[in-house]
């Protein structure tokens, strides 16, 4: 271990509790019982969606267009998940699937 | 049969999907922590005390000689700013729940939210309890993959390299179910937009509180169109 006990105990609380903090703010900000303004009604609603499709390019972040491979590994496997998906509709075949064949794309042909 | 079991019973099927992907992304946590010097027993203590995907990836780096707190707090931060708007869309239904709910919004990742609000509750088990037991089979799901990581993982017979799309796959899968079922795909397309252009400007590290800020003016902007729409987490 680079660090003592102690130090690292210290870390994994910080992050413990910051991460926490991130998740509770909402739930403070609008406890119960306390009227919920219509702007955030609103924007439960529509923030969902928007988020999950934020997600999806969140986690490509790191795919680099511009040198080899240029993210062909990724857009054919998302590509066959969401074929595969729109055909079968069934999330274990889809990412089963998509997984093996991204792994096999980047460890063997790429 | 108990309430509980019940519940846990229902709610088994529709985790499964996370469960392939934590022991994945888990398991990949733990080979990177070990490789630090930590046993499993720390990998299951931060599985179980943080619980956060990319926040734990993060942080393997802070465990260097002369790592500055204040730098620990901020880049934590910033990895998961983006948790902040999962709450305000859960704020109304976790509302109703009990105490429970404490453990649900410190067990709010990125794929258990998704789950829980893409996911119906089947009629005849009892909502809190059903998205609760959600909740703990998710983080069950993460601390096992984590273990398994730490303990066995450098010792697997093929390269693990890649594994970790299954989450992209997950969430893709998500987002196409959102998409068929015509709900809000104007929200949606706004936030693969928003997101990517932010990508492009301001690279991988920086580019979500950018990317949530343009999500959150073209929502408002275009508020009079899209409230309309039905909500898919309620």
């Amino acid at each position: 271990m680079p660090l003592s006990v102690k130090m690292s105990l210290l870390i994994i609380v910080l992050v413990a509790i910051t991460t926490f903090a991130t998740r509770v703010i909402p739930f403070l900000l609008f406890p119960k019982g306390k009227e919920i303004p219509k702007t955030v009604q609103y924007l439960g609603k529509v923030l969902t969606p928007a988020i999950i499709g934020m997600l999806v390019v969140y986690c490509l972040k790191n795919t680099s267009i511009l040198a080899h491979p240029y993210g062909i590994p990724e857009a054919i496997s998302v590509l066959v998940v969401a074929l595969l998906h729109i055909w079968k509709r069934n999330n274990l075949l889809s990412i089963g699937v998509g997984t093996v064949l991204y792994m096999a794309l980047i460890q063997c042909v790429f | 049969m108990s309430q509980y079991k019940k519940a846990f019973k229902k709610a088994f099927p529709y985790t499964i999907p996370v469960l392939t992907g934590y022991l994945f992304i888990g398991i990949a946590f733990g080979v990177m922590y070990a490789e630090k010097g930590y046993s499993f027993l720390w990998a299951m203590l931060m599985s179980v005390l943080v619980y956060a995907g990319s926040g734990q990836y993060l942080a393997v780096n802070f465990f260097v000689p002369g790592i500055s707190f204040v730098q620990v707090v901020f880049l934590t931060f910033m990895v998961n700013v983006r948790h902040i708007f999962y709450g305000i869309s859960l704020v109304e239904r976790f509302n109703k729940i009990g105490k429970s709910r404490w453990y649900m919004i410190f067990a709010l990742t990125d794929e258990t939210y998704s789950l829980l609000c893409t996911t119906k509750v089947p009629k005849d088990v009892d909502e809190s309890k059903f998205l609760f037991a959600i909740s703990v089979l998710d983080h069950s799901y993460w601390v096992l993959g984590s273990v398994i990581g730490a303990v066995a993982g450098t010792l697997l017979p093929i390269s693990s390299e890649g594994i970790d799309f299954a989450m992209t796959a997950l969430f893709v899968v998500i987002f196409i179910e959102q998409w068929i079922d015509k709900k809000n795909r104007i929200p949606a397309i706004i936030g693969v937009t928003m997101a990517t252009i932010s990508l492009l400007i301001f690279g991988a590290n920086n580019f979500v509180p950018p990317a949530m800020l343009a999500i959150m003016t073209l929502l408002f902007v275009g508020r009079k169109k899209l409230d309309k729409e039905e909500s898919i987490c309620h």
